[in-house]
């Protein structure tokens, strides 16, 4: 590998971002674990009656266990004597006890396992549909600026981390109380002074308990952070292969990739180590309470004050007090990496959707068509794309819109198709503003096409699909006949029911724009907007589609950018912009017989045809 | 069946021995694991000194009422109890830094392998299911190596050791003990085999899960433009309860697994004791035999219990190493011929088709069949074909991002197979259609397969490419451009890929329809610049349009998976009625216009 020696640890590749929070205020911390704790209260909460059964059983099914050893200490001690005596029902009674307290302790241990897996599958599939119903109603601002490397770490490994504690938490977290519970009462019972002592073991441990947990939940976020990290570089990897592979950019991208499985390794080992620190320091203070135990009760019995067999007994159940709460140990560390995770996930699921569906809409079953910009101001982060801009298009009018890049033509059409919201002034369709329809009719009524024709995988008839669902076979053939896609389609091994395998790799960029035009055809709103939606297609398939175009748009409201002049042939109407004005207005032969910008755009275009 | 790489194998092969290719991974880690073994099976030992060390203490001093001879006891449980503590510390540090290194090898080993199968390999595969394996399944992986795996043997080595002390102490009881694993391991098999399948569905069906949330997150502005989020979200609910639905069956099967290893040492107690009491009563075995064997059981019954999950979660981590495998046994077919040595390649270089072949894996048409093209040194020709007619694919094949199925292509003579890939890479460069951009700075983006460049390079790059805008942004060259440029207009996103692939001038330049979505003003700029440029490089140049035929020198036309016709765009249109369909427009305006 003939790569650059560089310094993994140099970040600058990276480059600044707006979005860089890694170090949180002070203050924030509280607020993340608050939150956290109260999405995983909400998501418990349907369950709670659930939950309390499951402690039942498992109470008593532990007791049904730990009836076990002391039968067998019955049964040697009646049972035994009593059959060389000649007399086997002692030992008929006892072994009948045992094996139902078994058979009790086995029932009971199923029931509990697939009920407190019933729970957690369904806790998981809650937050699953909740966070992904969630994330699809987010704005495309939030898409853009939290990237979709970090939102998939959310639907997946965040989850995850959840279901980790789910499927391992329960269990050990109400065995182990109620192990500590119920003999930390026997032990206090069975002797006071020696319960005091072994009660004495609780400072140290609340002390080190504080301490993994001060120190766990940083540690625990940041490995959320690291992972996130990772999958980002692994899915934005795999998205761009071919660049990847034509720039020779896999001896680099194995740097970062190391550098970022590194960190992760490290974020890992810091939680890891705080639980091997955690962890044998409970063993550590169990230890020491039994050596003092041991000690003290040996005095006491020299004394006279105890009997040994109370000591011995006392010894066996302290031993049973320290060893679960290693498990409670365990428990708290899944615990730790499922909140970290909850944290992130209430972080998404507390982003306010910006464009939000309107609590009251207004119904609108058919809409004509009329389009109607009124005062709008609009901008992304600090620069201001559209000043104030205002413009009518009656319903049926085919307008173009034509200009240099960062003239606002694509956020013009963004706002008509409401990805956003105008920061003043309104959008509205039919006399409605925009953000008083309700999103489905909204979506029933605008469609939008854009360059990038994301293929969903399925095959090329349900994609076209997508834009109708439940449509029939002669209808999505009529809407690819209808843009001219039906030639290359019928061409293919399997016609429309070949899969477009992942992102459509195996169709050409053209014949993906000629798909996700059929599917917005199919769609048949009232409103069409194409942003550069034809700017892969070849001469003959651009001819097809306008040809399509003008028939399809007949009775149609659409606007339409395209930097090929070609287009703007079909529409009723150009406007030119420039610096998030309107320019000029007016029809195509107008402009093109007057002296400004287009006529010039025009005649520079005309000269390149031939 | 190469397009279904999804389900799980229907035979039961595999199995555990699948564990076995993690061995490679432990090697640099091999003192660790031994040492997290040890102290494992140091610190059970410890377990033990505390009950004994209590009862030496209540038959040495307390029966003999000798409290000097109570504080070396003490001393020593004390000693114990600490070396106990420190074993787990050294056990659990071990483990970290074994195990999360092994995780961390094997998916720098994944991640690397991945990036270097061919792209019709990526063609093939869901990205969800390779993400998915590179993480849920590595950290299963790292579970296992850490805790399951050292369990699984002390606990196994436990068993042994004392199932031999219960054949000493009284042997027809032990034969007992040891009939009664019989049902266990018969049982126990048939469902950890079920176990196997159902927890590779699961995995497979979290895989499916994942590629839905990648489709769903990156297609985002299509779902919202029509308005579908009702449809994939019923999709992905689909998927979702699938998934609830094999995990339950997962949580059955695991539970089944679990009450037999549970309820095994009960029965079992209960049987020595019925046979203990006959053997007492007949005299073979005294009290404190059958006492002494009864505790010695009881040391087992968390082991065997804990076998049950433990061999289950080696069952879960045998369908993850498989999984993995499955990528990493994927061969690398585009890779470098034994042997290959850089040849001396001309810069401008000779770029040659000689009857090039091009089949998509798995697929019975050709793409491309009997190409024949020559690019002269400094010569610009232009690709111009029908949407779907394979011109992609043939630019495609020069730097190898698929190998031709027939024939070769050649650079100044040499098959560009027999150059290594690393040069051969450096020496083509490439711009897509869809112009992908990573979340890194402009200047990475840029320098993407040169980090060497320099900032005249990148300069020069930006100046053809008309990117200048670059130096607008917030933070100029060092402002990370969001994912796949998503914050950047489509144009503009064009631009930078053609600037990344100008620059550093490589020896023949590869352009897919490069300035598509450009608007009139800055295609008539950028294509002023490129001009210089491609003056003296070889370039292949995919065109739509008339403006862009005209960078060329010649055109190719590409019908029916060959080359057609050649010559100069005004012979071409004079000549063939093809090429004259293809590129003439016709335009009502023009005729309108006086």
């Amino acid at each position: 590998m003939s790569a650059p020696d560089q310094a993994p640890q140099d970040r600058s590749w990276r480059g600044v971002a707006t979005e860089e929070s890694a170090d949180l205020p002070a203050g924030a911390g509280i607020f993340l674990r608050a939150r956290s704790r109260r999405l995983l209260g909400e998501l418990l909460r349907p369950h709670r009656r659930s939950l309390w059964w499951l402690l039942a059983t498992i109470v008593v099914q532990n007791a049904a266990w730990l009836a076990g050893p002391l039968l067998i200490g019955v049964g040697i001690d009646v049972a035994v004597p009593a059959l060389v005596d000649g007399n086997p029902w002692p030992l008929v009674w006892i072994t009948t006890a045992m094996l139902a307290a078994a058979a009790l302790d086995t029932g009971l241990r199923f029931v509990f396992l697939t009920r407190s897996g019933r729970v957690g599958q369904a806790v998981l599939l809650t937050l699953r549909r909740r966070v992904f119903r969630h994330v699809q109603a987010l704005p495309l601002s939030f898409h853009e600026r939290y990237t979709s490397g970090k939102t998939i770490s959310r639907l997946t490994s965040d989850v995850e981390a959840l279901a980790e504690l789910l499927d391992e938490g329960l269990d050990n977290l109400v065995t182990a109380l109620f192990s500590v519970l119920t003999i930390g009462i026997v032990l206090v019972v069975l002797d006071p002074p020696l319960g005091l002592v072994a009660l004495l073991g609780f400072p140290p441990l609340y002390l080190v308990a504080r301490w993994f947990q001060r120190n766990s939940t940083a540690a625990y976020r940041r490995t959320r952070e690291t992972i996130a990290a990772l999958i980002v570089q692994f899915t934005e990897t795999f998205g761009g292969i071919r660049a990847v592979q034509a720039f020779r950019r896999e001896p680099r991208n194995d740097q970062l990739h190391a550098a970022l499985n590194e960190d992760n390794r490290q974020a890992h080992d810091r939680a890891f180590w705080l639980i091997a620190v955690f962890v044998p320091a409970v063993t550590l203070i169990g230890n020491l309470v039994t050596v003092a135990v041991l000690g003290i009760g040996a005095l006491r019995v020299l004394d006279g004050a105890l009997a040994v067999g109370t000591l011995v007994s006392f010894l066996l159940y302290l031993r049973r007090f320290f060893d679960p709460l290693q498990d409670v140990a365990m428990f708290y560390n899944s615990y730790q990496s499922a909140t970290a995770a909850l944290e992130k996930l209430s972080g998404v699921l507390e982003e306010r959707p910006t464009v939000p569906e309107p609590a009251d809409p207004v119904p609108l079953p058919a809409a004509a068509g009329e389009l109607v910009f009124d005062g709008v101001r609009f901008g992304y982060t600090a620069s201001t794309v559209l000043p104030d801009l205002s413009l009518t298009v009656p319903a049926g009018q085919t307008v173009a819109l034509v200009g240099a890049t960062g003239a606002g033509k694509s956020t013009l059409a963004r706002l008509a198709a409401r990805f956003y919201d105008p920061l003043a002034g309104e959008v509205r369709l039919d006399g409605v503003p925009l953000d008083r329809l309700a999103d489905e009719d909204l979506r029933r009524a605008v469609v939008m096409v854009t360059q990038e024709s994301f293929l969903f995988s399925g095959s090329i008839a349900d994609n076209i699909a997508f834009g109708r669902p439940g449509a029939s076979r002669a209808q999505v053939e009529g809407a690819a006949r209808a843009i001219g896609a039906h030639g290359f389609i019928a061409a293919l091994p399997e016609g429309y029911d070949t899969d477009v395998a992942k992102r459509g790799g195996r169709l050409s960029a053209g014949q993906r724009q000629l798909v996700s035009f059929a599917r917005a055809f199919l769609a048949d709103p009232a409103v069409l907007i194409l942003d550069e939606a034809t700017s892969s297609l070849d001469v003959p398939s651009e001819r097809l589609v306008q040809h399509a175009l003008r028939t399809l748009l007949a009775d149609r409201t659409a606007l339409i950018i395209a930097h090929r002049l070609s287009t703007v042939e079909i529409a009723d109407r150009v406007l030119v912009m420039e610096g998030g004005r309107i320019v000029e207005d007016g029809s195509p032969a107008e402009l093109v017989a007057g002296t400004g910008r287009f006529a010039g755009l025009h005649r520079a275009w005309a000269d390149s045809l031939v | 069946m190469d397009d279904a790489p999804r389900t799980a194998p229907a035979d039961d092969r595999g199995r555990l021995s699948a564990l076995l290719r993690l061995w490679p991974y432990t090697r640099p880690y091999r003192g660790l694991v031994v040492l997290t073994f040890t102290a494992a099976l140091l610190a059970t030992l410890a377990q033990l000194a505390v009950p004994l060390i209590t009862a030496a203490v209540v038959d040495g001093p307390i029966a003999d009422g000798d409290r000097g001879a109570l504080v070396p006891l003490l001393g020593l449980a004390l000693l114990f109890g600490v070396a106990e503590a420190a074993l787990f510390f050294v056990r659990r540090w071990a483990m970290n830094r074994s195990c999360l290194r092994i995780e961390r090898d094997l998916r720098d080993a994944l991640y690397q392998r991945l990036q270097r199968l061919p792209v019709a390999f990526h063609d093939r595969w869901a990205s969800g299911q390779l993400l998915s394996r590179a993480t849920s399944d590595m950290s299963t992986v790292r579970r296992f190596v850490g805790f399951a795996a050292v369990f699984l043997a002390v606990n196994l080595i436990t068993c042994v050791v004392v199932l031999v002390l219960l054949l000493v102490t009284y042997w027809p009881l032990g034969v007992a003990v040891l009939l009664t694993t019989v049902p266990l391991t018969v049982l126990g098999l048939r469902w950890e085999r079920r176990y196997n399948v159902q927890s590779r569905q699961v995995q497979d069906q979290q895989g499916e899960l994942a590629t839905d949330v990648e489709e769903a997150v990156q297609g985002i502005r299509v779902v919202k433009s029509l308005g579908r989020s009702g449809l994939v979200f019923d999709r992905y609910d689909a998927k979702a309860r699938q998934l609830r639905r094999l995990e339950l069956g997962k949580v059955r099967t695991l539970a089944l697994l679990w009450c037999v290893f549970e309820l095994h040492p009960q029965v079992t107690l209960a049987v020595i004791l019925v046979g203990g009491a006959f053997a007492v009563s007949s005299g073979a075995l005294t009290v404190g035999g059958l006492v002494a064997f009864v505790a010695l059981f009881t040391v087992l019954l968390w082991p065997i219990l804990s076998l049950g999950f433990l061999f289950a979660f080696a069952q879960e981590t045998a369908s993850a190493c498989d999984r993995i495998g499955e990528l990493l046994d994927e061969p690398v077919t585009v890779t470098d011929r034994p042997g290959v040595t850089p040849a001396a390649i001309g810069s401008p270089a000779r770029l040659r088709f000689e009857g090039v072949g091009f089949t998509h894996p798995g697929s019975g048409t050709a793409v491309l069949d009997g190409v024949e093209l020559t690019v002269e040194p400094g010569e610009t020709v232009a690709l111009v074909g029908a949407t779907g007619s394979g011109k992609t694919t043939l630019t495609a094949l020069v730097g190898r991002l698929h190998d031709v199925t027939s024939g070769r292509v050649t650079l100044d003579g040499v098959d560009v197979r027999d150059l290594p890939l690393a040069q051969l890479r450096s020496v083509v460069a490439t711009a897509f259609e869809d112009a992908t951009l990573f979340s890194m700075s402009v200047r990475e983006n840029l320098a993407l397969g040169r980090p060497d460049a320099t900032d005249d390079d990148v300069a020069e790059a930006l100046r053809v490419a008309q990117a200048e805008f670059v130096h607008d942004l917030p933070w100029g060259l060092d402002t990370r451009i969001g994912e796949q440029g998503l914050s950047l207009s489509g144009g503009q996103r064009q631009r930078l890929a053609l600037a990344r692939a100008v620059l550093g001038r490589p020896s023949v330049l590869v352009l897919d329809d490069p300035l598509s979505a450009l608007d009139v003003h800055t295609e008539a700029l950028v294509e002023r610049a490129l001009r210089d440029v491609l003056a003296d490089t070889t370039a292949l140049v995919v065109a739509h349009r008339p403006s862009t035929v005209l960078l060329a020198d010649r055109v190719a036309l590409l019908a029916g998976g060959r080359i057609a016709a050649v010559g100069t765009h005004s012979e071409l249109l004079a000549s063939v009625p093809e090429y004259r369909d293809l590129l003439a427009q016709e335009s009502e305006l023009l005729e309108t216009t006086p």
